[in-house]
């Protein structure tokens, strides 16, 4: 991953609102990120802090209305996604961007057969034939990991386990050899054993195809796992974000540090109750005048009431959304251990 | 699949001989004779004449087995000497109507084509109608196209079609003059000119039917329709780059289809059975207004053949429901 290049995918100043009766409720405010050829950008958060809803406007995913796009830009190798017209947003989705979704019990139409749903991307973006779309897809079963490809395309996916639809899933997204590929929760739904398979895979995918991944999830086992880069959301907006390592080793936001100190341990005496992060998190129906976390933060002072706090660089490619000062000595390892 | 439906058919068999039965039964013993209609005039030795003449005579089982052979040997036989000129019935005795001693086949035969031509056609008017009402008004839920069809659906579906039948009268015979209110049964189809003539008078009735069924078929499309829309794997086609015609044609339709089918394939035997009072209304001498007429005189041949003939087509579509139903969803086996 060079650095300085241009990136494939540079997001600015996203803004995403949701029109209820009780008024806006502002989802994404103000949301920034950009995301290098072959890079692995993970997304944190707790339910609701914006993850998903981030990834899905840059494709218009969501439905409309009831969400609008207020704002923001975000360039696909230089051309802003959210000013695409119908035709070349078809184009780009499923095409250049690919989208791995949470369920994949649900993710793909029951009445279709597996082969036809992976073939219709690869027969509307690169025009192949039936034939040529068949053997390529035959390919990308191969590709996933599904033994027995060819018989398969003919299967309908109640046939198929959950992982092995997850692996569908996938080879649906990458058909068309996209840029960029949008994981959202894509093992959530999965079990353990499983949930190690699909990140196996998406692993190795990564090596053989080297496209770039964004990928959402709340389990920070997985980020350690699989991502270089971390970027933490909450309440809409990124509070942190950083190399993997650097993330886990020297966590700087109050949340970051939260959120690490929930993962149980494994080697140490054992804790009478898990950890959790004590409140609720916002309800956005106001575009945020100050800290999104301050109710839940153990370090709030009065700023944190009157100023919404901007990211500023802590450290190489770190960067952190809180005006409270993290020490710098005292290393959250040391905190987490104990935890 | 086949398995299943050979089954099913057979299945079907004890269904139906115990309807036969439930029906021969509940008609024969309801009260009120045949020979009511007789005028008291007509003294008791001759009435008694009449009677045996009649075959009422004769126990309830002899009866019901002479109707039940009578319905699936000699007719059925009397149907292909008709067809193709054999001579396999033999003189058999027919199945006749009490009160005008007709082969009841055919007065059904001569009531049939009334009734396929006005309900047949009201009933494939509102299929070709509701499901694009229903599909567009779910994709644009909230429209006004919405708002509008769901307002008249639902006033095609509470309001009887008796009413809305006289007051279509009202507007476009009466004070339009526009449609005849009676239709013309012994119209016969020839030329260009009788052709048009037949699709004048049909308008009245096929539209009062027709609002009535595709009320309902749209509105089962639609909340179908509505169901599916919301489903993760229309995300996933968008999200692959689908057009919105793709999408809500080819994935959406397909899975909203599989309960409009189901609605669809049961409410076709009542095609046959003939919307009795849109008959009554429009004077349409079809099959509902021959069983109305039998009812009056206690014509039990003519209607216990109606009733068992509309009890085997319903279960023959129900069975074509459920067929249907495996063939659009996958995930129904039935083997």
């Amino acid at each position: 991953m060079p650095d300085g290049a241009q990136p494939v995918l540079d997001v600015r100043g996203l803004k995403t609102v949701f029109r209820t009766r009780s008024g806006e409720v502002h989802a994404v405010n103000d949301v920034s990120f950009s995301l290098q050829r072959g890079e692995v950008l993970g997304v944190v958060g707790e339910s609701g802090s914006g993850k998903s809803v981030t990834m899905m406007s840059l494709l218009r995913l969501l439905p409309m209305p009831p969400a609008m796009i207020r704002g923001g830009e975000a360039l696909l190798n230089g051309r802003d996604m959210l000013k695409a017209g119908p035709k070349e947003l078809r184009a780009i989705r499923g095409g250049k961007v690919g989208f791995v979704f949470q369920d994949p019990m649900t993710s793909l139409n029951p009445v279709f057969t597996v082969g036809m749903q992976i073939m219709e991307p690869l027969r509307k973006h690169l025009g192949l034939s039936h034939d040529k779309a068949a053997a390529r897809a035959v390919e990308l079963l191969d590709l996933v990991g599904i033994p027995d490809a060819r018989r398969r395309l003919g299967d309908y996916p109640h046939q198929f386990s959950g992982g092995m639809r997850q692996r569908v899933m996938i080879a649906i997204a990458l058909a068309c050899d996209p840029d960029v590929l949008i994981a959202d929760e894509p093992t959530t739904a999965l079990d353990v054993t499983i949930q190690a398979q699909i990140l196996e895979l998406m692993k190795d995918l990564r090596q053989k195809l080297g496209m770039a991944i964004v990928w959402i999830t709340h389990d920070l086992g997985v980020i350690a796992g699989i991502a270089d880069r971390v970027m933490v959301m909450y309440g809409g907006q990124v509070v942190e974000e950083a190399p993997v390592r650097d993330l886990f080793a020297r966590p700087q936001h109050p949340y970051t540090r939260a959120l690490l100190q929930t993962i149980p341990k494994i080697s140490g005496p054992r804790e009478a109750r898990l950890k959790v992060i004590e409140g609720q998190p916002p309800i956005l129906n106001a575009p945020p005048s100050a800290c999104p976390f301050r109710a839940r933060c153990e370090y709030r002072f009065d700023r944190c009431d009157a100023e919404n706090p901007a990211l500023r660089p802590v450290g190489a490619g770190h960067a952190v959304a809180c005006h409270w000062q993290a020490p710098a000595a005292p290393l959250a390892a040391a905190e987490v251990s104990h935890a | 699949m086949l398995t299943y439906t050979l089954r099913r058919l057979l299945l079907a068999i004890p269904t139906l001989l115990l309807i036969s039965l439930v029906i021969f039964l509940v008609v024969d013993l309801a009260p009120g004779s045949p020979m009511s209609e007789i005028p008291l005039t007509v003294p008791p030795e001759v009435q008694a004449k009449i009677r045996a003449a009649l075959g009422l005579d004769a126990p309830f089982y002899v009866r019901y087995l002479l109707w039940m052979k009578q319905f699936f040997w000699t007719e059925p036989l009397y149907g292909i000497d008709n067809l193709f000129g054999t001579q396999l019935a033999g003189d058999a005795p027919r199945l006749l109507s009490y009160s005008s001693r007709a082969p009841v086949f055919r007065i059904i035969g001569e009531r049939l084509p009334q009734t396929l031509t006005v309900i047949g056609s009201a009933y494939l008017l509102a299929i070709v109608i509701a499901l694009p009402i229903g599909i567009y008004s779910a994709y644009r839920q909230y429209s006004w196209f919405d708002q509008i069809g769901t307002f008249i659906s639902m006033i095609g579906f509470s309001v009887p079609t008796f009413f809305t039948g006289l007051v279509m009268i009202l507007i476009f015979t009466v004070y339009l003059g526009w449609f005849p209110s009676i239709f013309n049964t012994s119209l016969r189809v020839t030329d260009w000119a009788t052709f048009k003539q037949m699709l004048h008078q049909m308008t009245l009735p096929v539209v009062v039917l027709a609002l009535y069924n595709a009320a309902e078929v749209s509105r089962y499309t639609r909340s179908s329709m509505l169901e599916n829309l919301s489903q993760d794997y229309v995300r996933t086609a968008r999200a692959k780059g689908m057009g919105e015609g793709t999408v809500v044609l080819k994935h959406v339709l397909r899975n909203s289809l599989i309960p409009v089918v189901t609605i669809i394939a049961l409410g076709a035997p009542t095609i046959f059975g003939g919307a009795i009072v849109t008959e009554q209304v429009f004077k349409i001498n079809g099959i509902g207004a021959a069983l109305i007429s039998a009812i009056h005189v206690n014509d039990l041949p003519v209607v216990q053949t109606i009733a068992f003939l509309t009890a085997i087509l319903i279960v023959l579509f129900n069975l074509i429901a459920d067929i249907l139903y495996g063939v659009l969803d996958p995930r129904i086996r039935y083997d």
